[in-house]
C-alpha cells in the first residue's frame, strides 16, 4: 500500500505547522489515554507545548525550573514509582547538558524516560547558533536502550508521542521549533523504528528525517523535471532504524542521500553509513551541517543558506549522481 | 522484615563491616572508607527503619532506598545479603565478570537496587521524584523514601537543583542522609571545596535539619522517627561519621576512599573488627 501523502503537498497552499504543535497534542491525548503519564517541563511550557497537558491535567504536570539535569533524573524517579515521565526542554539544553543524566539514569537505568528537545535545528532561526541544537541525534543514538525519533510534520508528531508513551524504553522526540509542511495525513501510518516510502523511484533513493523528509519530497520533483528519478524514504525513528526498507530501496536504486538539519558527523547519515558499509556498500552523500554552527537569521533564510531547501539540495544531488556510478551487486 | 533491638543492629554493623572487608579484598578494587563509615546507617534502615520485605522486593507497599554515592554500594550489597536479599556467599562476586554486584550499582542486575548510580549527584533527585510521585500523584503518605549521599558529592550542582525542587514541593516523604565524613578523593571536604556551614545550606533551601552522630544507631533511629514525623519539609539528616570506622589503619584517612585492603591488610583489619577496637562496650557485642 502507498503511503498517504497530503494531496497538497507539492502545491504553495501546503498547510504548515510546527512539529512541537503535534507533540502537544499528542501528549495531552497519551495524557487521556494512560493516567501513568506525567509531564515535567524545565521553564519551557509553552514553547514546547506542554501546556496544553499541563491544562488538561495540572495535577501531573510538574514545573521544575531552569534544572535541565534535575528534570531527567527526577523523570527518573517518577519512572521508578511507576509512572511515565515526559521531559521538555530545548534540545541545545536537554539533551545538550543533561547528557550523562540520561545515560546513567534513564537508559543504563533502563527506565522510560522521555526526552523532548524541542527547537533542534538552524530553523530556530534569530536565537543563532547557542540555540540551534545539532548534536542531540548523535548523542542519543549511541546510547543503548535508546529510542531516537524525528517525526517529519506536525501530524506525525502526535503519532510519535502516542506511540513512545506506550513503548516502555528510554526515549527522544526531536522536535523543531519553525511552522514546517504538513506532508503526511491523519491515514498516514507510523510505527516505532518503521521507514516509510513517500515517493517511487529508481537512480537514487533519498533518505531524510524530521522534516527534511518534506524538502527531499521537493528535491525529487525538481530532480525528476530534469530526468532523474529519485526515491524518497522517511525515516522518522533513526534508532532502531528500519534497515530492511532502507537496504529494500538502496538495492532498487544503486545510490543514497541521506538529508538531515544536523551535524553531518554522527548523526543520521553516520547511522546510515554504518548500515550501508556493512550490509550493502553504496555511495552516499549525506546532507547535513558541515562541522560548523549555525547563526542567526530568518528560519527560511538560514535553511536555504546550509542548503536544506529542496531548491538547494536538487542541484547538489544532482551533480553527484552524474559523477557517481550506482552501486551494482558484486560490485 | 525483621527488626531488630539496636544491640542486635549495631552487630550487624559489625558483620557488614566484615563482610565489606572479606568483598573489597576478594575484588581486589574498590571503596573502603565510604562503606565502612555508612555501615551502623544501613544496619539501621535495612533492620529497623524501613519497611521492606527482602524476599519480595518489589512489594508495592515497601519503602523505597536510593544510593547516591553509588561507589559505597558494597555496604548495600553486604547489607542486603545480610538481610536475606541473597546469599551472603555471592558477596565475594563483587566487581567480577557476570556477577550481579557490579562495581557500581545497576538497578536492572539486582532486585532490591531502586536505581542505578556511580557518577555523582543525581540520587537525590531520583529519590525526590519518587517521593514527588507518592505524595502528590499516587496520595499515599504511609511509604518514605530514603537516599544516601557523599559530602564530596554535595560539590555537584544536580544535588543543589534537587535541593531546590524538594523543598519547593515540601517533599515530607523523602528523608536524605549526607554521610559527613570530611573526605573526598583529593582530600578534606574543606580543602576541595569548602561545604561548612552546610546545616544552613540545607535550612535555606527549606529543609528540615538534623545532625547526628552516624556511628549511634539509637540517633539514626531516633532521626528518623523525626524527620517522617515532619509533614511540611523534606529532612536532611547530616549524619557525621568516621571513613573506615573500625578499622584503626583506615580510619580518618583519606587514602582510603578509593582503594581495597590487600590479603595482610584485611586480616588485619578483621581482627580490629572481630575484637570492636573495644569500641562497643554492651554485652553480646563482641563475636
Amino acid at each position: 500500500m502507498s503511503y498517504p501523502l497530503n494531496p497538497d503537498v507539492y502545491s504553495d497552499d501546503v498547510k504548515y505547522e510546527p512539529i512541537r504543535a503535534g507533540f502537544g497534542r499528542g501528549l495531552k491525548a497519551a495524557g487521556e489515554a494512560n493516567e501513568n503519564v506525567v509531564a515535567l517541563c524545565a521553564d519551557l511550557t509553552e514553547s514546547t507545548q506542554m501546556h496544553l497537558f499541563r491544562d488538561a491535567f495540572p495535577k501531573r504536570f510538574i514545573e521544575v525550573g531552569i534544572a535541565e539535569q534535575n528534570l531527567v533524573t527526577v523523570a527518573s524517579g517518577l519512572a521508578r514509582a511507576g509512572k511515565i515521565p515526559f521531559t521538555s526542554s530545548y534540545a541545545a539544553f536537554s539533551p545538550g547538558r543533561n547528557w550523562e543524566q540520561i545515560r546513567t539514569t534513564a537508559t543504563l537505568n533502563n527506565q522510560p524516560v522521555k526526552i523532548v528537545g524541542s527547537h533542534a535545528g538552524v530553523s530556530v532561526g534569530p536565537d543563532g547558533a547557542t540555540h540551534q541544537m545539532l548534536e542531540d541525534i548523535a548523542l542519543m543514538r549511541v546510547l543503548p536502550n535508546m529510542v531516537v525519533v524525528a517525526p517529519g510534520d506536525s501530524i506525525e508528531a502526535e503519532k510519535a508521542t502516542r506511540a513512545i508513551a506506550e513503548n516502555g524504553k528510554p526515549s527522544y522526540i526531536r522536535l523543531a521549533r519553525e511552522k514546517t509542511p504538513i506532508f503526511s495525513t491523519d491515514e498516514s501510518p507510523f510505527v516505532i523504528g518503521r521507514a516509510y516510502t513517500l515517493r517511487e523511484g529508481s537512480d537514487v533513493t533519498l533518505l531524510g528525517t524530521g522534516a527534511l523528509s518534506y524538502e527531499l519530497l521537493i528535491t525529487a520533483k525538481l530532480l525528476e523535471e530534469q530526468g532523474i528519478s529519485a526515491e524518497v524514504v522517511h525515516v522518522p525513528t533513526i534508532k532502531p532504524l528500519d534497515r530492511e526498507a532502507i537496504l529494500q530501496s538502496v538495492r532498487k536504486t544503486g545510490r543514497v542521500v541521506s538529508a538531515e538539519e544536523a551535524q553531518i558527523a554522527g548523526g543520521f547519515g553516520g547511522a546510515i553509513a554504518e548500515l550501508l558499509s556493512e550490509e550493502l556498500p553504496t555511495p552516499l552523500k549525506r546532507i547535513g551541517m558541515l562541522d560548523r554552527f549555525g547563526e542567526s537569521g530568518a528560519p527560511a533564510e538560514l535553511m536555504d543558506h546550509f542548503g536544506f531547501s529542496g531548491k538547494k539540495m536538487a542541484p547538489q544531488i544532482k551533480s553527484w549522481i552524474e559523477k557517481t556510478a550506482k552501486y551494482h551487486q558484486g560490485f | 522484615m525483621v527488626t531488630l533491638t539496636i544491640p542486635q543492629i549495631e552487630q550487624k554493623a559489625n558483620d557488614i563491616r566484615r563482610d565489606i572487608i572479606r568483598m573489597l579484598a576478594a575484588a581486589g578494587s574498590g571503596h573502603s572508607a565510604g562503606p565502612l563509615g555508612l555501615a551502623d546507617i544501613f544496619a539501621a534502615l535495612y533492620f529497623n527503619v524501613m519497611n521492606i520485605r527482602p524476599e519480595e522486593p518489589e512489594w508495592s507497599d515497601r519503602d523505597v532506598f536510593f544510593l547516591s554515592n553509588g561507589h559505597c554500594v558494597p555496604v548495600q550489597y553486604a547489607t542486603m545479603a545480610e538481610a536475606g536479599y541473597f546469599p551472603v556467599d555471592e558477596l565475594t562476586t563483587l566487581r567480577k565478570l557476570g556477577s550481579r554486584l557490579q562495581g557500581h550499582p545497576e538497578r536492572e542486575k539486582l532486585p532490591g537496587l531502586e536505581n542505578t548510580s556511580g557518577p555523582l549527584g543525581s540520587g537525590l533527585s531520583q529519590a525526590a521524584g519518587y517521593a514527588y510521585s507518592l505524595q502528590y500523584l499516587d496520595e499515599n503518605p504511609h511509604r518514605f523514601v530514603y537516599v544516601v549521599m557523599g559530602d564530596g558529592e554535595l560539590n555537584e550542582g544536580n544535588i543543589w537543583e534537587a535541593a531546590m525542587f524538594a523543598g519547593k514541593y515540601k517533599l515530607s516523604q523523602l528523608v536524605a542522609f549526607v554521610d559527613r565524613n570530611n573526605i573526598q578523593i583529593d582530600g578534606t571536604t574543606e580543602d576541595v571545596m569548602p561545604l561548612e556551614g552546610l546545616k544552613s545550606k540545607w535550612e535555606s533551601f527549606g529543609w528540615h535539619v538534623v545532625e547526628i552522630d552516624g556511628h549511634n544507631v539509637t540517633s539514626i533511629i531516633d532521626a528518623t522517627s523525626q524527620a517522617r514525623a515532619i509533614t511540611n519539609r523534606p529532612t536532611v539528616i547530616i549524619a557525621h561519621t568516621i571513613p573506615g570506622k573500625g578499622v584503626d589503619f583506615m580510619e580518618y584517612n583519606y587514602k582510603w576512599h578509593g582503594m581495597p585492603p590487600n590479603a595482610e591488610q584485611a586480616k588485619e583489619a578483621l581482627e580490629d573488627l572481630r575484637t570492636l577496637g573495644g569500641q562497643i562496650t554492651h554485652e553480646g557485642a563482641g563475636v
